[in-house]
Parts: structure tokens; C-alpha cells; sequence
């Protein structure tokens, strides 16, 4: 059973004329983690984007299926309330919203659309503490704005803070290892394979190996030119990694 | 030369004629009666002012008062008694509850206990027998006098609040202040508080605006504060006016030396609401914090005129204005900060900034800056614009409902205004009026639609 399922899908920036999804198949089983790697600028944050409803991308044409339900005319906020969720490769800052009032409104709209009362208090405020010391994340950090004087590497924490929290049955990671150190790439990882489960899976989108040593990949994927055009095991990302894209670029143009 | 006869609209008609009709019922006191013959007389120069005069460009008030209510008398039993049951529904903010029903003093509605020590309210006209000096408090400065609403309330002037505190005292809870139209046919109120701050007080004072909804009532209120030398007043003010009121008040305050006077404004009320400062430094190293939230939507019309006139040397004035526009709003803010000659070392920094909720909403900004002095610092901003869309995409990436999502947001730009109100002196009860004021802001956010 797929919990992913993306046809022949095309997607173009919103208000100029510029395609950059071009037909882009993508099947991601359920429990699987599936590795995403690609030259700059072929599209993978733009995929990323489309999957989460970022208006600035028009889908054209194809459809992406969430466990076995096209996505693609939902609204951002019920996409995530559908389970998936889209760690940024760039988060952003939002000064003078807290981080616990951003956090909690998060956990009681997800709460809410599955018809249940909003967290209490003391409840939500164990909840963030615990997941937050298991990644590293200061109490000081979470009195502040979100993202707010956070470092790169404090706001990719974040995120996974916030994937912990909502507990999302697809949860899509763009180069959540870029900007971390070695210590915050483990405490990362750890955080994610603590979630792996035969009900949820993972896209992981990266440029280096390294990060698929910690976070295991069941399959990875090669995106070029807004398409798939390799599929294989781990060991596809060792060949890239010793070799580079040039080859498999190649071939499949 | 031909005496020019101006050609009177129905509201001036009607408000020359209430004018006569309180002179005819009986003699004022004189030092009421010769405050009262200037504000007419100043009135009737110049009729209601309209887009053409400078100071109420944005506001046409000619246009926007086609006539003028009869003047409120004071309340009778059962107006006072349905007054009770609406004034019993607002929370309390701060400490002690001090009550006018259409301009009139309801002692018996007070509440929160007795006034705090320190702390005097007495009628305006009485203590002006007892008091001749304060007549000229009550004329307004200068540039408050040639003000039309001002001399307008000055016309129809025939009592008030004066609300006094003792040099010296520290009040730990706000007075709140409620300003109640009564329910029935729509009328004209007129209200006037004079609040004294002796030297060395620290006070705080909460307004709160309320009356029916689908009635086309109006108000004209007038606060003067003095803050003597050393003095504080943290000054709050919630107009929560009904849908289709009309709401004018003149804020005028007079700051001494090494006091410090803030004031806070939010505006959500009313289909028309003109908010006036006149403020002006009278002593040196004053700081002065002006501020405003306003929320409106359908097709409301909020303008805040402000002068800031700094007329002694080394002090500081923050001026800061949030405005929300949604529907077919017109939100208009007129910001004037004047460093008089003598006014070196002055600071003043105003900024006036919109967010845009949909299309159809209007801003107007006037940011200006007299100077005659060299040595100062002194500037201004604007920024209008929508929410951002990015942030607006990473919250409800994260499954936040836009409307709960924007929501956020609006709160975030509102707080910045809000969050440092009275932060020192009177410390729970400004807390609580912050806290009363956010949550107003997301509450108009969330019944929106
Ligand atoms: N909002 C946008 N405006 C203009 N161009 C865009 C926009 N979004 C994406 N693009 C362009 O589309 C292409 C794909 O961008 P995308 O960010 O998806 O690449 P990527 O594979 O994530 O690259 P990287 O590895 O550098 O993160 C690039 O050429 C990029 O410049
Ligand atoms: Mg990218």
C-alpha cells in the first residue's frame, strides 16, 4: 500500500511562465523512507512546495494521491491536517508570535479536525518540553518568537520539533541536514528514526550521503529536470556520492 | 464687502437650535456660561468642518454627520436601571468602576469598591464655582481650541467629571471609566472629563466606549489630562462604540516635567470615529507615548489627528499606530509633531503602519513634521501591505486554519504596540488591560467573517 502516490505531475511558477515539474512520478510505500537527490535547481523543494499547497506553484496537469487521496485542490492547512507535513529547507522567522502559542495552535487545529478537545495546558506544556529536551532545543528558545534569533541550525531543529509534535503520516524533510553539526545531525536523525513506523513514511530530500548513514533510506531517487529519472537502492547514493550526477544526467537525457 | 451668509447644513441647523434650547432652559453657572458662549461662537464661524479645512481633509465631517441627535438629558430610572444590567456584562478592568449614562455621572452604578485613596471625583460644574481657575484648563490649549469638535463640546458644556489625584500618591489599580449610551432613540452626548495628576502621582485610567448596535447615535467626549511635574498616567481607551454610531473625542494632555504620560487607543467601534491628541510638553525630560490599535471592516471610517507639540527642550515622544483594514474600511491617520524653537535635543519618532486584509480598504497617512529647532532627533514612517504570504503559508503548513493563521499574525503586528503599555507602575492591572486588549484584537480577527 502507497501511502504517496504522485502521477505524471507538471507544475509551473504561479504567475510567470517557467515549468519546473515535468511529469514527475513518484511512489512512496507506506513505512518506507525514500531518499530524494538531485542537482540544485531541479526541483525538489518545488515538489516539496506543490505537495505542501504553496500558492505560488500552479499545478498543471497529474495528480498526488495521500493515502489514497488526490491532495492536490486542498488548501494548505487541510493538507497538514490530512498528516502530511513539509520540514523547510528554509524556515522562517515570525516575530511576535510565540513559539508555545504557534505550537499550540498547531496541535489544537490537528486536535480539532479529528474532533477532539484542545490540549490542556499542563498536558501541552509536558508534551513540547519532553520532545523539545530529546532534540537539543533550550526553554530559552521556546519563549522566544518562532524562529526568531535562532541559528540555521536551532531552526532546522525546529522543525523536527514541530513533525514530532503532530505526529504526521508523510512527512517530507528538504535538506533538514544542511546547516547542522555533526552532533545536531545525529540528535536529528535519532529524532526521526525514533518516528519511523510500518504507518508513516518519510521523503528525505539531501545532498549528502552522510545523512542517509544515520537515517536509513529503503530507496533513493534521483530527481533531475523536474522528473525521476533513477530509482534505486542505498548504495545508488554511495555511486553518486563518489561519482556526482553527470553520469545519470546523461544517460537519461 | 458683503457679509457672506453661510448656507447651514441640517446638523448645523439642529445644532444651533439645541444651543438656544439650553440657554433658554435656564442660566449656567457664569464660568460655564462664558465656556460655553466662546464654543458656540467658534462653532458657528466656521459650521462643521469638511474635506476643504486642512485638519479634517479625510473626515468630512459636513458629509458624514447629515444631522445632529437631540442633545442627551440625563438618564431617567429605567434608562439607569437597563444601564446597569449592560455595564454588569463588561469585565472589569483595573480597580475601581467610575460610570457616566450619556454623559451623566451615574454614581449609583460604581463599582470595584471605594475610590482608592489618594483619589477624588467630583461634578465639573461644581468645582468650577469652587474653583475659577480651572476655567482655563477647560478653554483648551491653543491649538485644541480652534478645534470644531472641541469648541462644539465647550458649546454644550453643562457638566463633567473632574477626576483628581493627590500629589505624591501611587494608585495601584486603574480607574475604569465607562462611557455608556443608553439604549432608545439615538442622541447626541456630550462628555467631558478633566483628569489632574499631581506631582509625583502615578495613576492609570482605562476608557471604555460602549453603547447600542443599529443605532445612529453620536458622541462628542473631551479628556483633559494634566500630569504635573514627576507625575505618570498610563491612559487606556476601548471604543467599542455601536455599529452605527458616530464617535468623536479629543484626547488634550499637558505632560510637566520628568512625567511621563502614556495612551493607548483601540478603536473597533463605530461607523465613523474621529480620534483627536493634542498633546504638548509643558516641562523638560517628559517622555510622552502615543498609541493606537484600530480594527475595522465593513464600511467603517477611523481617523486619527494627532499633534504632538513639543514646546520645551529635551524630551521624548513615541508615536506608534497600528491600523487593520478589512471590507471597504477607510482607516486615515494625521500625525503632526511640532519642535517648537526653544525645543532642542528633542526626540520624536512616529510611525503609522496598515495591514490590508482585502481589496477594498482605504489608508490615508499624513506624517508631519514642524521644526525650528537644530539639535533634534525626529522622524517618521509609513508601511501598508498585506500579511505576508510566506508566513502565512508556514502556519498553515503546519495545519493552522487561514483565518485563525491571519489571526496570529494581526495579533503579532497589534502586540508591538500594546506589548510595552505601562510597564512600569501599575503592574497587574496594566498586565490584565493588555492582556483584555489582545485578546479583543483576536477576537475581531475570529468573528470576522
Ligand atoms: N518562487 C520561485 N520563483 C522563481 N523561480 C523559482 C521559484 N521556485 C523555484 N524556482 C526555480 O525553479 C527551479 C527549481 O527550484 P527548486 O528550489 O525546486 O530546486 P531544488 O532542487 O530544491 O534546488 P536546491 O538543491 O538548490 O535546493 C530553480 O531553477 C529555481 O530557480
Ligand atoms: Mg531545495
Amino acid at each position: 500500500m502507497s501511502l504517496l502516490k504522485i502521477k505524471n505531475l507538471t507544475a509551473k511558477l504561479a504567475d510567470e511562465d517557467k515549468q519546473i515539474l515535468n511529469g514527475l512520478n513518484l511512489t512512496v510505500e507506506k513505512g518506507q523512507v525514500a531518499a530524494i537527490m538531485g542537482p540544485n535547481g531541479s526541483g525538489k523543494s518545488t515538489l516539496s512546495y506543490v505537495l505542501a499547497g504553496r500558492e505560488d506553484y500552479e499545478v498543471t496537469g497529474g495528480e498526488a494521491l495521500l493515502d489514497g487521496e488526490n491532495i492536490l485542490e486542498l488548501a494548505a492547512d487541510e493538507r497538514a491536517a490530512k498528516g502530511l507535513f513539509l520540514a523547510f529547507q528554509y524556515p522562517i522567522e515570525i516575530p511576535g508570535v510565540g513559539q508555545m502559542t504557534f505550537l499550540k495552535a498547531a496541535i489544537n487545529a490537528q486536535r480539532k479536525k479529528n474532533g477532539l478537545d484542545e490540549i490542556s495546558t499542563p498536558e501541552f506544556i509536558k508534551l513540547v518540553n519532553g520532545k523539545a529536551k530529546e532534540l537539543g532545543i533550550s526553554p530559552d528558545m521556546l519563549k522566544r518568537s518562532v524562529n526568531v534569533g535562532f541559528s540555521g541550525g536551532e531552526k532546522k531543529r525546529n522543525e523536527i520539533l514541530q513533525m514530532a509534535l503532530l505526529q504526521p503520516k508523510v512527512a517530507i524533510l528538504d535538506e533538514t541536514d544542511s546547516g547542522l553539526d555533526i552532533d545536531a545531525l545525529k540528535i536529528v536523525a535519532d529524532g526521526v528514526n525514533a518516528m519511523r513506523s510500518p504507518d508513516r513514511s518519510f521523503v528525505v530530500i539531501t545532498h549528502y550521503q552522510r545523512l542517509l548513514d544515520y537515517i536509513k533510506p529503503d530507496v533513493v531517487h534521483v530527481l533531475s529536470g523536474g522528473r525521476i529519472i533513477t530509482t534505486g537502492g542505498p548504495e545508488l547514493a554511495l555511486e553518486l556520492e563518489a561519482k556526482g550526477y553527470a553520469d545519470i544526467v546523461g544517460k537519461a537525457a | 464687502m458683503n457679509a457672506v451668509t453661510p448656507i447651514r447644513t441640517p446638523a448645523e441647523q439642529a445644532l444651533i437650535g439645541a444651543f438656544g434650547a439650553l440657554r433658554d432652559a435656564g442660566p449656567a453657572a457664569a464660568a460655564l456660561e462664558s465656556l460655553r458662549v466662546d464654543g458656540f461662537a467658534r462653532f458657528e464661524a466656521t459650521g462643521l468642518p469638511h474635506r476643504r479645512v486642512e485638519a479634517w481633509k479625510y473626515t468630512d465631517l459636513r458629509t458624514m454627520m447629515r444631522e445632529a441627535k437631540p442633545l442627551a438629558g440625563a438618564p431617567d430610572a429605567s434608562a439607569l436601571l437597563a444601564a446597569k444590567v449592560a455595564v454588569g456584562r463588561l469585565p472589569r478592568v483595573g480597580g475601581s468602576r467610575i460610570v457616566l449614562i450619556d454623559g451623566h455621572h451615574a454614581p449609583d452604578l460604581a463599582d470595584g469598591g471605594p475610590l482608592p485613596e489618594g483619589v477624588s471625583v467630583s461634578g465639573l460644574a461644581e468645582a468650577l464655582v469652587r474653583r475659577p481657575e480651572l476655567q482655563a484648563l477647560l478653554a483648551g490649549q491653543p491649538a485644541t481650541r480652534e478645534n470644531t469638535a472641541f469648541a462644539l463640546n465647550n458649546a454644550f458644556l453643562t457638566d463633567g467629571l473632574l477626576i483628581e489625584i493627590a500629589p505624591g500618591t501611587a494608585v495601584s489599580h486603574a480607574l475604569d471609566l465607562v462611557f455608556l449610551t443608553s439604549d432608545g432613540a439615538a442622541k447626541l452626548t456630550n462628555a467631558r472629563v478633566v483628569v489632574i495628576v499631581g506631582a509625583g502621582a502615578t495613576a492609570g485610567l482605562v476608557e471604555t466606549h460602549l453603547g447600542p448596535a443599529g443605532t445612529d447615535y453620536q458622541k462628542n467626549v473631551v479628556v483633559q489630562a494634566i500630569i504635573r511635574d514627576g507625575a505618570r498616567l498610563e491612559h487606556g481607551r476601548r471604543q467599542l462604540e455601536g455599529s452605527e454610531a458616530l464617535h468623536l473625542s479629543t484626547l488634550e494632555a499637558e505632560i510637566g516635567a520628568e512625567a511621563h504620560f502614556d495612551t493607548l487607543t483601540l478603536t473597533s467601534g463605530a461607523a465613523v470615529a474621529r480620534n483627536q491628541l493634542f498633546v504638548r510638553f509643558s516641562g523638560e525630560n517628559a517622555r510622552a507615548t502615543l498609541r493606537g490599535v484600530s480594527l475595522l471592516k465593513g464600511r467603517q471610517h477611523a481617523d486619527t489627528t494627532l499633534v504632538m507639540d513639543h514646546a520645551v527642550p529635551n524630551c521624548e515622544s513615541r508615536e506608534t499606530f497600528k491600523h487593520v483594514l478589512d471590507g471597504e474600511a477607510h482607516g486615515v491617520f494625521q500625525g503632526k509633531i511640532i519642535v517648537q524653537p526653544i525645543a532642542q535635543k528633542t526626540d520624536g519618532r512616529m510611525m503609522s503602519q496598515t495591514i490590508m486584509l482585502a481589496e477594498g480598504p482605504a489608508m490615508d497617512n499624513k506624517p508631519e513634521l514642524e521644526i525650528f529647532a537644530d539639535d533634534v532627533a525626529c522622524a517618521h514612517g509609513c508601511t501598508c501591505g498585506e500579511l505576508d504570504e510566506d508566513l502565512m503559508f508556514y502556519l498553515k503548513a503546519r495545519g493552522i486554519p487561514s483565518q485563525e493563521a491571519e489571526a496570529l499574525l494581526v495579533e503579532a503586528f497589534a502586540r508591538e504596540a500594546i506589548e510595552d503599555f505601562g510597564d512600569e507602575g501599575l503592574g497587574e492591572a496594566v498586565e490584565e488591560l493588555r492582556a483584555a486588549l489582545l485578546a479583543s484584537v483576536t477576537d475581531w480577527m475570529l468573528a470576522r467573517t
